[in-house]
């Protein structure tokens, strides 16, 4: 008995990665996220789903202080990652994003060798020792990015001279080399063609044993095949957040109906 | 017929064919716009072009051509004897247009009748009295077959203007008439418009490199005629620079352009930091409202007439240097024997080029995609380490490109280095000596009074043309820097 409680208990303490309460965004005079509540679990792909300036995005970037780069944006509210207030004075948001890797809607690979754009974020945060655990770091992202293999032999290549999903599989095994906590994904696959699109989605699967993943997507689909919890954002409230079989078979909300059978957004 | 009033007689025949062409396409149209092809005004663009066009071409041709043609043929009639020893053919000729002009003036102003003048011969007249009372002043007594010269250049002359004022106005009225007699309402005008318009643009373009190609061809011309006097070894290879007037001077570019380069060498060293670190904090770091405000404010300083830099360096930044390094100064040694120096004109030469760097710069950081900044932000980077490692990598092509250009700028700059660098042609390598360089010797042998045949004279275009190719070879790389490394993105 006594055992079971203490069971429960790491497992409710490592479930919830990043907890967010009554968190408000305002855009100068725009009102874009409304008293969004959302838990995100370890370990689990979350989607982010909802018509076009529904505020998802906005929420995502919320997540790891990208917000702060934009003068006019304010953001109330407790965000809290394993239980500490990101918007906290006394963190770092340099230091929560090497925490809180991202992954962007177009692929943005630095004009730099393939090597060193996965060798970007160790050497700055000082990660590896010497060249040799570089080396290694380098590729152990590639192979975690699932992309080793088409680039092993050209590391020095420029990594913008790739196809438009090794670009993004690169910025992946990127986001990857810091061993950020949690990996935001922005969109990744909108500017993917079919096949490198299902390539992603296979790498988000796999990265699901090592983090927590929350994606945006404008995609129904892609979101019913590879996350396990969903939220639907609507107009800047989150309407209904839930496991993802849930949302789109049985949702409780009508406007979540709605959206999933394609009479909204 | 005056130029004058020949041209506002065109203009004044192209806006009645202005609305002459209008009227009657409008006619022709039963007087509803929609049956037209074009809209009306074209039909009256097209005749007024019409009339005016070939007109004005014809009257710009003739006046350029006449001259040379009336010259040709005059000078042709001067017997090599008639000119004097002392003089040359090119003095005579010019005495012989003064004299018919002072004889139009006499006319105009009705000193003389038009047959008096006609039939005006040396010796009856004191001629030269005459045309010193219309203002034409005259070194020597009117020589017969000057004033023969003068009275053919002036019948041909004349001939010719009235052949041009009938031959302007005919090509005038038949483009009137012709255009006039096509302004139908069938007739495709507006399509004719766009085909002018495309035709003057192509004129203003190749307007301008047809003046760049004349500038360098005038240049080499002269070029040459100074190789032709003066040993192009010693010019390009000689070490010393010393102009006299008794002909042997030693006139070689290599001390002009060492100072030329270590003074544009330090006005980098001061203009590349500065105005680079300014166009980060302006693109990367500033606010939005000290953008707006800074900005502006740092493009000011492109603003300032270079003498005004010339101004600051003689009498701010020379005598505060001097304060620093001279004898009896702050510092107790001593350097620097005046207020000159390489280091005051690079100084100041270096801030006015801040601006132009930290423009050109802000432009490129600008252009690098923001996807860039996010992306390294995203992984945890601060501000200045993506600026260092993502932003600045991307953009150096463009900024290399953007120091080479302020580089020639440098080079070909001269206001500032005469009033501060001074005048005395030397290698040195120490920057509190004064030097000099290529574009103030160009002045110093061009102005005053000087003799177009004379080495000394005439190497002020080979230091030009020298200087011509060294920042034409300077920008042709920015260029191919700019073009080659430049990263595609999207």
């Amino acid at each position: 008995m006594n055992d079971m409680t203490l069971m429960d208990n790491t497992v409710d303490t490592q479930n919830i990665k990043i907890a967010a309460k009554d968190v408000n965004v305002h855009y100068g005079d725009s009102h874009a996220i409304k008293d969004v509540n959302v838990e995100i679990e370890d370990k689990t792909v979350t989607a982010f789903i909802g018509p076009s300036g529904c505020g998802k995005s906005t929420f995502l970037r919320c997540l790891n202080r990208m917000n702060d780069t934009i003068d006019i944006c304010r953001v109330k509210g407790d965000i809290l990652l394993d239980g500490e207030d990101i918007y906290d004075r006394r963190v770092d948001p340099v230091q929560l994003r090497a925490k809180v890797g991202m992954v962007f809607q177009k692929p943005n690979p630095f004009p730099k060798s393939i090597y060193d754009n996965v060798a970007y974020g160790p050497r700055i945060h000082g990660l590896a020792r010497n060249k040799a655990e570089l080396d290694e770091i380098v590729e152990k992202s590639l192979r975690r990015g699932a992309i080793w293999d088409e680039v092993k032999d050209r590391l020095d290549a420029p990594g913008t001279g790739l196809s438009g999903g090794q670009q993004q599989r690169l910025c992946i095994a990127r986001a990857v080399a810091t061993e950020p906590e949690v990996l935001l994904m922005d969109e990744p696959c909108s500017a993917l063609d079919p096949i490198a699109t299902a390539q992603v989605e296979e790498l988000i699967d796999e990265l699901r044993s090592r983090y927590s993943v929350v994606i945006v997507t404008h995609s129904m689909q892609q979101a019913a095949r590879v996350s396990q919890k969903t939220a639907f954002f609507h107009l800047g409230n989150l309407v209904e957040f839930g496991p993802t079989g849930q949302i789109f078979t049985n949702p409780e909300d009508a406007r979540t109906e709605s959206y999933i059978t394609g009479r909204i957004g | 017929m005056p130029t004058f009033w020949l041209v506002a007689l065109l203009i004044a025949l192209s806006a009645v064919g202005f609305y002459g062409g209008r009227r009657r396409a409008i006619a022709t149209a039963g007087g509803d716009v929609k049956e037209l092809h074009s809209l009306p005004s074209y039909y009256g663009y097209h005749v007024a072009l019409a009339a005016f066009v070939p007109a004005i071409a014809a009257l710009a041709i003739w006046l350029l051509a006449q001259p040379m043609f009336v010259e040709t043929r005059v000078s042709g009639m001067i017997p090599s004897e008639a000119v004097p020893e002392s003089s040359t053919l090119g003095l005579v000729m010019s005495d012989v247009r003064r004299v018919a002009e002072g004889l139009d003036l006499a006319v105009e102003q009705g000193l003389l009748t038009a047959r008096e003048a006609r039939n005006a011969v040396g010796g009856e007249q004191d001629l030269r009295a005459l045309m010193g009372d219309v203002g034409v002043a005259l070194g020597n007594e009117v020589r017969p077959e000057v004033l023969a010269a003068a009275q053919t250049y002036r019948n041909l002359s004349h001939t010719g203007r009235t052949a041009m004022t009938v031959v302007v106005a005919l090509l005038a009225l038949g483009g009137f008439a012709w255009a006039y007699s096509r302004s139908h309402k069938d007739f495709r005008a507006r399509n004719v418009v766009e085909r002018a318009v495309l035709a003057l643009l192509i004129l203003a373009a190749s307007l301008a490199i047809l003046t760049t190609i004349g500038i360098v061809l005038s240049m080499l011309f002269e070029t040459k005629n100074f190789f032709g006097l003066h040993s192009w070894t010693d010019f390009f290879f000689g070490t010393t620079w010393a102009p006299n007037f008794r002909g042997d001077s030693d006139l070689s570019i290599l001390p002009l352009l060492w100072g030329t380069l270590y003074i544009s060498f330090i006005a980098l060293l001061v203009a590349v930091p500065v105005g680079l670190f300014a166009a980060i904090y302006l693109s990367e770091y500033a606010s939005g409202a000290v953008r707006a405000f800074a900005k502006p404010l740092l493009e000011i300083l492109a603003g300032i007439p270079t003498i005004v830099y010339g101004l600051f360096a003689l009498l701010t930044v020379g005598p505060a240097l001097a304060n620093l390094f001279s004898k009896g100064g702050l510092l107790g040694v001593e350097w620097m024997a005046g207020a000159t120096s390489v280091l005051t004109a690079g100084l100041v030469m270096g801030i006015m080029l801040i601006p132009f760097v930290s423009s050109l710069s802000d432009d490129i950081i600008n252009a690098v995609p923001q996807a860039m900044r996010d992306g390294s932000l995203g992984l945890g980077a601060t501000k200045s380490e993506t600026v260092r490692q993502v932003v600045m990598p991307a953009a150096l092509p463009g900024i290399v490109g953007a120091v080479l250009l302020a580089a020639s700028r440098a080079i070909g700059e001269t206001m500032i280095v005469v009033m501060g660098a001074g005048a005395i042609a030397k290698f040195s390598a120490n920057p509190l000596e004064s030097m000099t360089t290529i574009t103030t010797r160009i002045v110093s042998q061009l102005t005053g009074d000087t003799d177009f045949a004379s080495p000394e004279t005439l190497v002020a275009f080979a230091l030009g043309l020298t200087l011509f190719v060294l920042t034409l070879g300077l920008n042709v790389l920015a260029l191919y820097i700019v073009r080659k490394y430049r990263e595609q993105y999207d």
